[in-house]
């Protein structure tokens, strides 16, 4: 029996509210990192499934693209960390509020 | 049989996911997000997209992952300190939050039913995530696309180079 | 037609002059071509109203009103207001007057505040107020006659407050200019509300339609009442009457040309010339009529008493120019139009000779006023003399000067249509005249000199006498104008003014005149009663001088009471200027601009001062707090789309 659509996109909602949630409550940038990277692959598996469903190419495609724009933005928001790491002396983010009142 | 698998790797993504958040040491929640990430991969190989589940192990885990504890052993992160004795205030709206949007989501589902467009996979599935639609499509209808992604890369490599660069 | 043309030239020629003098009169040095330009603008008016005069003799009498209509000024919805001028009988009067005699004071002028500072000053605001008062007279409708009535009443606070830095009794002089200003005000006051009136009522402005319109009602409409009372009462503010009259007095603070033109011969005359105006609205409300008459006849009397006390010679003069006008509303108020209007000119003529006079005198005694210091200075100043004699002779009513003629017609006028009280009022009022005028002369010209050594009085120029003299003429013949029919005259004056005011003389139904045995009964008695005052002036300040002090010794209150004008400033200081200045204060000022405006701004702002301290509470810095905003904001969201 295959499994219908609705499955695979309560499982990418689950691990979209998995990412949320750790994003907002970890203090440690890298981890709130990881935690969007794993929100991104939620939508990844959710548009892969629609694409498979609809046979279309198009979902594909755009996951596609996404993991390409996901490995540059892994880049460059680690490069930041690092810059931020050299100032700071760590990367905490409580301790990253500047624009605090 | 495809069921089991599917469910089987449900629960494996969901808990590696779950273990990941939960962890205190930002080390073992890279580890924790690579098998989440391999589960992933298996999910796009049970919905017939070959390549991207290739790209998903070769790009997340293999390039981005690594990246990532790269970073994490360079600046010798320690343990997420607690600062807090109990669970934090910005922890339960969290988790009320969470549960809400979780709850949004099964009402929707619960309301749409089972089309019927979504019980199958699509006729021509399994020829459609091979390389060769796959190139076929980014050669074709996204080529605009593609090409603009390589300069987001370039844009992306000079950005990290100059961010990272120690000053003087 | 080009006649019209020409008189609106004659309205624009001292505007213009004002202009000149005005704005580069500082800079010429000259004196002369200022004075010689103030001058030519009046003068040129003066001739050009003698045209008009000539024109509209030439023209049958229903024809003789012209209108000249120059442009639109308001629109506004189905409200229209122009800028038109109409020149009828009485307007032509009444310009002669103000040119002719502004004319005769413009040149006195030039010799009075020669040396002054301000002479270029001076003759600009005399032309803006020829100017105001010409716009006053020749305006077509209510709206542009209340601009020159503004007009004239702001020129009278430039021109009384001249000398600004100068002190003047318990204030300054612009003390006394403010007054002016603002008791004319109150009548202004009751003058717009007779304008609102007059719009609702008949839906236009203009005079000929209103006029038109109102003789077709009824005598008694209750409208007309409030109209008429409320245009009484900017007559009283303008012309001085019971109650508004308090200003006058301290008018005299400004420069004696400025008594002579605005505060006897023109502009105190305005109020006399729009209720003449109006006539046929007056005689549709007989109230107001007998009001008009009342307060007339009353302010007549009252000023004559006071002014009979008064040591300042200008102060003097000042009384009795309220004292003449209350003649003048005596006439108007008992229907008795054209007598009015013929006061106003031979008051013009022998008023504007008074002040002058007084003027040339207060010049020669290095500006003292005081007339207990003065005495025998016929000797010196001959010619300011006998012009100033024959002055009070036509001040006093005695034949044949022209105030006989005027005087004598408003108290017959009074006694056959009004009553018998009112005329007592004015016959006891003249004899009063008589008695202060001649008194006036005994100490100022006649007598012994009471004056220090020192002090050499000398004749005044040319340029002051010449006026004198020519003022003094028309004072003696001017009457000739009006010789009623009862001493063979056919009454011209009358006769031309006839058509204007037949409206009014209809709804009146006034029969026409005949000659009576009364007329002449009440002649005799104005004739004694003048020369009964003359007789006691000389015997009371020339021949037997210790009576006056007799007199104050045996009564000492009604002196006092009449030396202080029967304390009416006091009692103004005391029910209304305090209780305003007061209430003001603590009520406006204090209750309402301290505790309600200013709380209500300075709260505005603190409002947002204290909503800002509590918004910049959200930018807590860290991006977690904001992403969880941004979950709660999504999870409501799509909560409520589901719900719907």
């Amino acid at each position: 029996m295959d499994i219908p659509l609705p499955y695979y996109l309560c499982l990418s909602a689950a691990l979209f509210v998995v990412g949320v949630a750790g994003v907002l409550t970890r203090r440690n940038a890298i981890v709130v990192f990881m935690c969007i990277e794993l929100m991104l692959n939620s939508v990844n598996l959710a548009l892969i499934a629609f694409s498979s469903f609809l046979g279309s190419i198009t979902g594909q495609a755009l996951v596609f693209f996404a993991m390409a724009v996901a490995a540059a933005e892994a880049a460059v928001g680690l490069a930041i960390v690092i810059a931020i790491y050299r100032n700071k002396q760590t990367v905490d983010i409580d301790a990253m509020n500047i624009l605090k009142w | 049989m495809e069921s089991l698998v599917f469910f089987f790797l449900a629960a494996f993504a969901v808990t590696t996911a779950v273990l990941m958040v939960l962890q205190r040491s930002p080390l073992v929640s890279a580890i924790y997000l690579i098998a989440n990430f391999f589960a992933l991969a298996a999910l796009y190989l049970l919905l017939r997209a070959q390549l991207l589940a290739v790209l998903q192990i070769v790009v997340y885990t293999g390039a981005i992952m690594v990246l990532v504890i790269f970073v994490i052993m360079l600046l010798n992160l320690g343990d997420e300190a607690r600062i807090h004795p109990r669970i934090a205030i910005r922890t339960w709206v969290t988790l009320v939050l969470a549960a809400g949007f979780l709850s949004e989501i099964a009402y929707v589902f619960s309301l749409a039913g089972t089309p019927a467009e979504g019980t199958a996979l699509a006729g021509g599935a399994e020829s459609l995530g091979t390389v060769e639609s796959m190139g076929g499509a980014l050669f074709g209808k996204f080529l605009l696309p593609f090409e603009v992604t390589s300069l987001l890369l370039l844009a992306a490599i000079l950005g990290a180079v100059v961010l990272a660069k120690k000053k003087g | 037609m080009i006649l019209m043309q020409l008189i609106c030239c004659a309205v624009l020629f001292p505007l213009i002059g004002f202009l000149f003098n005005g704005l580069i009169g500082r800079k010429i040095k000259n004196e002369g071509i200022v004075a010689a330009v103030g001058c030519a603008a009046v003068g040129a008016g003066f001739v050009v109203a003698c045209i008009g005069f000539f024109r509209m003799l030439g023209l049958p009498p229903e024809q003789r009103t012209l209108t000249l209509d120059l442009f639109p000024w308001i629109v506004a919805g189905g409200f229209r207001a122009d800028v038109a001028l109409q020149l009828d009988q009485l307007s032509v009067v009444m310009m002669l007057i103000v040119t002719g005699v502004g004319f005769l004071i413009h040149v006195y002028s030039a010799g009075y505040m020669h040396g002054d500072p301000g002479f270029w000053r001076f003759f600009a605001y005399l032309n803006l107020f020829i100017f105001s008062m010409l716009t006053l007279i020749l305006a077509d409708n209510f709206l542009l006659m209340f601009l020159g009535w503004e007009g004239v009443g702001l020129c009278s606070y430039l021109l009384i407050g001249f000398w600004y830095d100068r002190k003047f009794e318990k204030g300054t002089t612009g003390d006394a200019a403010k007054k002016a200003f603002i008791v004319n005000r109150i009548g202004d006051f009751g003058f717009l509300t007779g304008i609102f009136l007059i719009y609702v009522t008949f839906g236009s402005l203009r005079f000929q339609t209103v006029f038109t319109q109102a003789a077709a009602m009824t005598v008694g409409t209750p409208v007309l009442l409030w109209i008429t009372l409320a245009l009484f009462v900017g007559a009283t503010g303008k012309s001085a009457q019971i109650p508004l009259f308090v200003w006058l007095p301290d008018a005299m603070a400004g420069p004696t040309p400025v008594s002579a033109l605005i505060h006897a011969a023109t502009m105190v005359t305005a109020g006399v010339y729009m209720v003449a105006r109006c006539s046929v609205l007056y005689a549709l409300a007989p109230v107001s009529m007998g009001v008009v008459a009342s307060v007339g006849a009353a302010t007549a009397l009252f000023a004559a008493t006071v002014g009979l006390v008064q040591n300042d010679i200008k102060k003097v003069l000042a009384y009795s120019t309220i004292s003449q006008l209350g003649y003048m509303f005596l006439a108007l108020g008992v229907g008795a139009f054209s007598a009015g209007i013929f006061h106003v000119m031979t008051h013009a003529f022998f008023k504007a000779l008074l002040f002058l006079g007084s003027g040339a005198v207060i010049h020669a005694m290095h500006d003292e006023q005081d007339i207990r210091r003065m005495g025998g200075l016929g000797k010196s100043l001959p010619i300011t003399y006998r012009t100033f004699l024959v002055g009070t002779i036509a001040i006093a009513g005695i034949p044949p000067l022209s105030g006989f003629f005027s005087k004598d017609e408003i108290l017959w006028q009074a006694f056959s249509r009004g009553s018998w009280v009112l005329w007592l009022a004015g016959f006891a009022a003249a004899g009063l005249t008589a008695l202060y005028m001649f008194r006036l002369v005994a100490l100022t010209f006649q007598g012994e000199p009471r004056w220090e050594k020192g002090v050499h009085p000398h004749e005044a120029p040319a340029t002051m006498t010449l006026p004198l003299i020519v003022l003094a003429l028309l004072s003696a013949v001017g009457g000739f104008a009006g010789i009623p029919h009862s001493l063979g005259g056919g009454n011209a004056f009358e006769q031309w003014l006839e058509p204007v005011f037949a409206p009014a003389a209809d709804k009146l139904a006034l029969s026409l005149p005949q000659v009576e045995i009364a007329e002449y009964v009440l002649m005799g008695l104005s004739v004694a009663v003048a020369l009964a005052g003359w007789y006691l002036a000389r015997m009371w300040y020339l021949k037997r001088k210790e009576i006056p002090g007799l007199l104050v010794r045996k009564l000492p209150n009604a002196y006092r009471v009449l030396l202080n004008k029967y304390y009416v400033d006091e009692l103004y200081e005391g029910a209304v200027v305090k209780p305003a200045v007061r209430g003001s204060e603590l009520l406006l000022w204090k209750g309402i601009d301290v505790n309600v405006i200013d709380r209500v701004v300075n709260g505005i702002a603190q409002i947002t001062a204290a909503a800002g301290r509590g918004l910049r509470l959200t930018q807590t810095g860290v991006v977690q707090s904001y992403v969880l905003v941004f979950l709660a904001g999504v999870v409501l969201i799509v909560g409520w789309l589901l719900v719907k």
